[in-house]
Protein backbone atom coordinates (compact mmCIF):
# COMPACT_ATOMS: atom_id res chain seq x y z
CA UNK A 1 0.00 0.00 0.00
CA UNK A 2 2.98 2.31 -0.60
CA UNK A 3 3.40 3.30 3.05
CA UNK A 4 -0.30 4.08 3.54
CA UNK A 5 -1.38 0.64 4.81
CA UNK A 6 -1.94 1.93 8.35
CA UNK A 7 -4.53 4.37 6.98
CA UNK A 8 -6.11 2.29 4.22
CA UNK A 9 -6.67 -1.04 6.03
CA UNK A 10 -8.32 0.45 9.16
CA UNK A 11 -10.75 2.27 6.82
CA UNK A 12 -11.62 -0.91 4.93
CA UNK A 13 -11.92 -2.89 8.18
CA UNK A 14 -14.15 -0.25 9.75
CA UNK A 15 -16.37 -0.20 6.66
CA UNK A 16 -16.78 -3.99 6.89
CA UNK A 17 -17.55 -3.71 10.62
CA UNK A 18 -20.20 -1.04 9.92
CA UNK A 19 -21.80 -3.20 7.19
CA UNK A 20 -21.88 -6.27 9.46
CA UNK A 21 -23.14 -4.26 12.45
CA UNK A 22 -25.96 -2.77 10.36
CA UNK A 23 -27.08 -6.17 9.16
CA UNK A 24 -26.81 -7.78 12.59
CA UNK A 25 -28.59 -4.96 14.45
CA UNK A 26 -31.40 -4.76 11.87
CA UNK A 27 -32.01 -8.52 12.05
CA UNK A 28 -31.91 -8.39 15.86
CA UNK A 29 -34.37 -5.48 15.85
CA UNK A 30 -36.75 -7.45 13.65
CA UNK A 31 -36.35 -10.63 15.73
CA UNK A 32 -37.10 -8.74 18.96
CA UNK A 33 -40.16 -7.09 17.40
CA UNK A 34 -41.38 -10.51 16.25
CA UNK A 35 -40.89 -11.94 19.74
CA UNK A 36 -42.76 -9.00 21.28
CA UNK A 37 -45.63 -9.45 18.83
CA UNK A 38 -45.81 -13.16 19.60
CA UNK A 39 -45.86 -12.46 23.35
CA UNK A 40 -48.59 -9.87 22.91
CA UNK A 41 -50.70 -12.38 20.91
CA UNK A 42 -50.18 -15.05 23.57
CA UNK A 43 -51.20 -12.64 26.33
CA UNK A 44 -54.30 -11.56 24.39
CA UNK A 45 -55.20 -15.25 23.90
CA UNK A 46 -54.84 -16.11 27.59
CA UNK A 47 -57.11 -13.26 28.78
CA UNK A 48 -60.48 -14.54 30.08
CA UNK A 49 -63.32 -13.53 27.74
CA UNK B 1 -50.35 6.36 -9.22
CA UNK B 2 -52.37 7.46 -6.15
CA UNK B 3 -53.58 3.87 -5.64
CA UNK B 4 -49.97 2.75 -5.43
CA UNK B 5 -49.17 5.64 -3.10
CA UNK B 6 -52.01 4.78 -0.73
CA UNK B 7 -51.07 1.11 -0.84
CA UNK B 8 -47.83 2.14 0.81
CA UNK B 9 -49.92 3.23 3.78
CA UNK B 10 -51.04 -0.35 4.37
CA UNK B 11 -48.83 -2.08 6.99
CA UNK B 12 -49.36 -5.67 5.72
CA UNK B 13 -48.49 -4.54 2.18
CA UNK B 14 -45.35 -2.75 3.38
CA UNK B 15 -44.32 -5.76 5.48
CA UNK B 16 -44.85 -8.16 2.57
CA UNK B 17 -43.01 -6.00 0.01
CA UNK B 18 -40.09 -5.39 2.41
CA UNK B 19 -39.81 -9.14 3.09
CA UNK B 20 -39.80 -9.94 -0.63
CA UNK B 21 -37.18 -7.33 -1.55
CA UNK B 22 -34.66 -8.00 1.25
CA UNK B 23 -32.84 -11.12 -0.10
CA UNK B 24 -32.48 -9.67 -3.63
CA UNK B 25 -31.16 -6.37 -2.34
CA UNK B 26 -28.69 -8.15 -0.06
CA UNK B 27 -27.46 -10.46 -2.80
CA UNK B 28 -26.90 -7.70 -5.36
CA UNK B 29 -25.30 -5.48 -2.70
CA UNK B 30 -22.85 -8.28 -1.78
CA UNK B 31 -21.88 -8.76 -5.45
CA UNK B 32 -21.39 -5.02 -6.10
CA UNK B 33 -19.40 -4.44 -2.89
CA UNK B 34 -17.21 -7.50 -3.44
CA UNK B 35 -16.43 -6.39 -7.01
CA UNK B 36 -15.83 -2.78 -5.94
CA UNK B 37 -13.50 -3.72 -3.09
CA UNK B 38 -11.46 -6.26 -5.06
CA UNK B 39 -11.15 -4.05 -8.15
CA UNK B 40 -10.53 -0.89 -6.11
CA UNK B 41 -7.94 -2.38 -3.78
CA UNK B 42 -6.13 -4.81 -6.06
CA UNK B 43 -6.48 -3.64 -9.67
CA UNK B 44 -7.13 0.12 -9.80
CA UNK B 45 -3.88 2.01 -10.48
CA UNK B 46 -2.38 4.12 -7.71
CA UNK B 47 -3.09 7.85 -7.85
CA UNK B 48 -0.21 9.98 -9.17
CA UNK B 49 -0.52 12.47 -6.29
CA UNK B 50 -2.08 10.61 -3.37
CA UNK B 51 -0.49 7.21 -3.96
CA UNK B 52 -2.37 4.27 -2.45
CA UNK B 53 -4.03 6.49 0.17
CA UNK B 54 -6.59 7.40 -2.51
CA UNK B 55 -8.06 3.87 -2.11
CA UNK B 56 -9.79 5.11 1.05
CA UNK B 57 -12.20 6.84 -1.35
CA UNK B 58 -13.76 3.42 -2.12
CA UNK B 59 -15.35 3.35 1.33
CA UNK B 60 -15.31 7.05 2.24
CA UNK B 61 -17.23 8.47 -0.73
CA UNK B 62 -20.02 5.82 -0.71
CA UNK B 63 -20.42 6.24 3.08
CA UNK B 64 -20.59 10.04 2.78
CA UNK B 65 -23.05 9.83 -0.10
CA UNK B 66 -25.20 7.37 1.81
CA UNK B 67 -25.19 9.59 4.90
CA UNK B 68 -26.84 12.32 2.81
CA UNK B 69 -29.18 9.95 0.99
CA UNK B 70 -30.39 8.31 4.23
CA UNK B 71 -31.02 11.72 5.78
CA UNK B 72 -32.99 12.90 2.75
CA UNK B 73 -34.99 9.64 2.81
CA UNK B 74 -35.70 10.19 6.52
CA UNK B 75 -36.80 13.81 5.99
CA UNK B 76 -38.97 13.08 2.93
CA UNK B 77 -40.64 10.14 4.72
CA UNK B 78 -41.16 12.36 7.76
CA UNK B 79 -42.77 15.05 5.59
CA UNK B 80 -45.07 12.47 3.94
CA UNK B 81 -46.00 11.21 7.40
CA UNK B 82 -46.82 14.72 8.58
CA UNK B 83 -48.73 15.85 5.50
CA UNK B 84 -50.70 12.69 4.65
CA UNK B 85 -50.66 11.23 8.19
CA UNK B 86 -49.26 7.96 6.88
CA UNK B 87 -47.94 5.92 9.81
CA UNK B 88 -45.77 3.75 7.57
CA UNK B 89 -43.89 6.85 6.38
CA UNK B 90 -42.97 7.57 10.01
CA UNK B 91 -41.91 3.92 10.38
CA UNK B 92 -39.65 4.30 7.32
CA UNK B 93 -38.21 7.51 8.73
CA UNK B 94 -37.46 5.78 12.06
CA UNK B 95 -35.86 2.81 10.27
CA UNK B 96 -33.54 5.02 8.18
CA UNK B 97 -32.11 7.01 11.10
CA UNK B 98 -29.70 4.50 12.74
CA UNK B 99 -28.43 3.31 9.35
CA UNK B 100 -27.72 6.89 8.25
CA UNK B 101 -26.01 7.70 11.55
CA UNK B 102 -23.68 4.69 11.29
CA UNK B 103 -22.63 5.63 7.74
CA UNK B 104 -22.08 9.24 8.82
CA UNK B 105 -19.67 7.97 11.51
CA UNK B 106 -17.96 5.82 8.87
CA UNK B 107 -17.63 8.83 6.53
CA UNK B 108 -16.19 11.00 9.31
CA UNK B 109 -13.67 8.40 10.54
CA UNK B 110 -12.48 7.34 7.08
CA UNK B 111 -12.24 11.00 6.02
CA UNK B 112 -10.18 11.68 9.11
CA UNK B 113 -7.86 8.72 8.37
CA UNK B 114 -7.43 10.04 4.82
CA UNK B 115 -6.84 13.57 6.11
CA UNK B 116 -3.84 12.64 8.26
CA UNK B 117 -1.46 11.64 5.41
CA UNK B 118 -2.93 14.16 2.91
CA UNK B 119 -3.51 17.29 5.03
CA UNK B 120 -1.24 16.43 7.96
CA UNK B 121 -4.13 16.41 10.43
CA UNK B 122 -6.98 14.11 11.42
CA UNK B 123 -9.43 16.96 11.76
CA UNK B 124 -9.87 20.53 10.51
CA UNK B 125 -12.87 22.80 11.08
CA UNK B 126 -13.42 22.83 7.35
CA UNK B 127 -16.96 23.69 6.07
CA UNK B 128 -17.65 20.21 4.69
CA UNK B 129 -16.28 18.33 7.70
CA UNK B 130 -18.12 20.58 10.13
CA UNK B 131 -21.40 20.26 8.21
CA UNK B 132 -21.00 16.47 8.13
CA UNK B 133 -20.46 16.48 11.91
CA UNK B 134 -23.64 18.55 12.29
CA UNK B 135 -25.41 15.90 10.20
CA UNK B 136 -24.34 13.26 12.74
CA UNK B 137 -25.73 15.41 15.58
CA UNK B 138 -28.96 15.82 13.62
CA UNK B 139 -29.27 12.04 13.31
CA UNK B 140 -28.72 11.67 17.07
CA UNK B 141 -31.22 14.46 17.71
CA UNK B 142 -33.92 12.88 15.54
CA UNK B 143 -33.44 9.45 17.17
CA UNK B 144 -33.40 10.88 20.72
CA UNK B 145 -36.44 13.06 20.09
CA UNK B 146 -38.46 10.12 18.78
CA UNK B 147 -37.54 8.05 21.84
CA UNK B 148 -38.21 10.91 24.29
CA UNK B 149 -42.01 10.82 23.94
CA UNK B 150 -44.20 8.25 25.64
CA UNK B 151 -46.81 8.67 22.92
CA UNK B 152 -45.15 7.25 19.76
CA UNK B 153 -47.34 9.40 17.47
CA UNK B 154 -46.10 12.60 19.12
CA UNK B 155 -42.52 11.29 18.97
CA UNK B 156 -42.93 10.62 15.25
CA UNK B 157 -44.25 14.12 14.59
CA UNK B 158 -41.50 15.83 16.59
CA UNK B 159 -38.77 13.73 14.95
CA UNK B 160 -40.23 14.41 11.49
CA UNK B 161 -40.19 18.17 12.15
CA UNK B 162 -36.54 18.11 13.24
CA UNK B 163 -35.60 15.94 10.25
CA UNK B 164 -37.32 18.38 7.87
CA UNK B 165 -35.65 21.43 9.43
CA UNK B 166 -32.27 19.68 9.36
CA UNK B 167 -32.53 18.77 5.68
CA UNK B 168 -31.21 22.26 4.91
CA UNK B 169 -27.82 20.85 5.93
CA UNK B 170 -27.79 18.39 3.01
CA UNK B 171 -27.21 20.94 0.20
CA UNK B 172 -24.80 22.79 2.50
CA UNK B 173 -22.66 19.63 2.75
CA UNK B 174 -22.88 18.98 -0.98
CA UNK B 175 -22.08 22.51 -2.17
CA UNK B 176 -19.74 23.53 0.68
CA UNK B 177 -16.68 22.82 -1.47
CA UNK B 178 -17.95 25.31 -4.07
CA UNK B 179 -19.37 27.97 -1.76
CA UNK B 180 -16.43 28.32 0.62
CA UNK B 181 -12.68 27.94 0.66
CA UNK B 182 -12.34 24.32 1.63
CA UNK B 183 -9.50 21.90 2.32
CA UNK B 184 -11.76 19.16 1.00
CA UNK B 185 -11.34 18.37 -2.68
CA UNK B 186 -14.10 19.32 -5.11
CA UNK B 187 -16.52 17.03 -6.94
CA UNK B 188 -14.93 14.16 -8.84
CA UNK B 189 -17.73 11.78 -9.78
CA UNK B 190 -20.67 14.21 -9.78
CA UNK B 191 -19.12 16.50 -12.37
CA UNK B 192 -21.56 16.40 -15.26
CA UNK B 193 -20.13 15.11 -18.49
CA UNK B 194 -16.57 14.47 -17.44
CA UNK B 195 -15.69 12.87 -14.10
CA UNK B 196 -12.20 13.83 -12.87
CA UNK B 197 -11.22 10.18 -12.54
CA UNK B 198 -9.91 7.58 -14.92
CA UNK B 199 -12.38 4.79 -15.81
CA UNK B 200 -10.14 2.17 -14.17
CA UNK B 201 -10.55 4.00 -10.86
CA UNK B 202 -14.12 5.14 -11.46
CA UNK B 203 -15.79 1.75 -12.10
CA UNK B 204 -14.96 0.23 -8.70
CA UNK B 205 -16.12 3.47 -7.05
CA UNK B 206 -19.44 3.35 -8.92
CA UNK B 207 -19.81 -0.33 -7.95
CA UNK B 208 -19.22 0.57 -4.29
CA UNK B 209 -21.74 3.43 -4.50
CA UNK B 210 -24.32 1.07 -5.99
CA UNK B 211 -23.45 -1.66 -3.47
CA UNK B 212 -23.84 0.70 -0.49
CA UNK B 213 -27.18 1.95 -1.85
CA UNK B 214 -28.49 -1.60 -2.32
CA UNK B 215 -27.21 -2.51 1.14
CA UNK B 216 -29.03 0.50 2.58
CA UNK B 217 -32.20 -0.70 0.86
CA UNK B 218 -31.80 -4.21 2.30
CA UNK B 219 -31.11 -3.09 5.87
CA UNK B 220 -33.89 -0.49 5.61
CA UNK B 221 -36.34 -3.26 4.62
CA UNK B 222 -35.31 -5.43 7.60
CA UNK B 223 -35.56 -2.51 10.06
CA UNK B 224 -38.84 -1.41 8.52
CA UNK B 225 -40.31 -4.87 9.13
CA UNK B 226 -39.32 -4.55 12.78
CA UNK B 227 -40.85 -1.06 12.98
CA UNK B 228 -44.09 -2.28 11.39
CA UNK B 229 -44.34 -5.19 13.86
CA UNK B 230 -43.64 -2.89 16.83
CA UNK B 231 -46.36 -0.49 15.74
CA UNK B 232 -48.94 -3.06 14.63
CA UNK B 233 -48.50 -5.87 17.10
CA UNK B 234 -52.18 -5.77 18.12
CA UNK B 235 -53.44 -5.92 14.52
CA UNK B 236 -55.16 -9.05 13.29
CA UNK B 237 -52.95 -9.34 10.19
CA UNK B 238 -49.86 -9.68 12.47
CA UNK B 239 -51.63 -12.49 14.33
CA UNK B 240 -52.35 -14.25 11.04
CA UNK B 241 -48.84 -13.65 9.69
CA UNK B 242 -47.23 -15.09 12.82
CA UNK B 243 -49.57 -18.11 12.98
CA UNK B 244 -49.02 -18.88 9.28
Amino acid sequence: MGGYARYVWPCISLAIVVLIWNLWSARRYHALALKRAERSILMAGSKPS
Amino acid sequence: MWTWFYRLASPPYVYRVASAFTPWLLLTAAVAIAYGLIDGLAFAPRDYQQGDAFRIVYVHAPAAWLSLFAYTTMAVAGAIGLIWRIKMAHALSAAAAPIGASFTILALVTGSLWGKPMWGTYWAWDPRLTAELILLFLYFGVMSLRAAFEDPARGDRAAALLAIVGVVNVPIIHFSVQWWNSLHQGATVAKFGKPAMDASMLWPLLAMLLGFMLFFGAVLCIRLRGEVLNRERQASWVRQAIKA
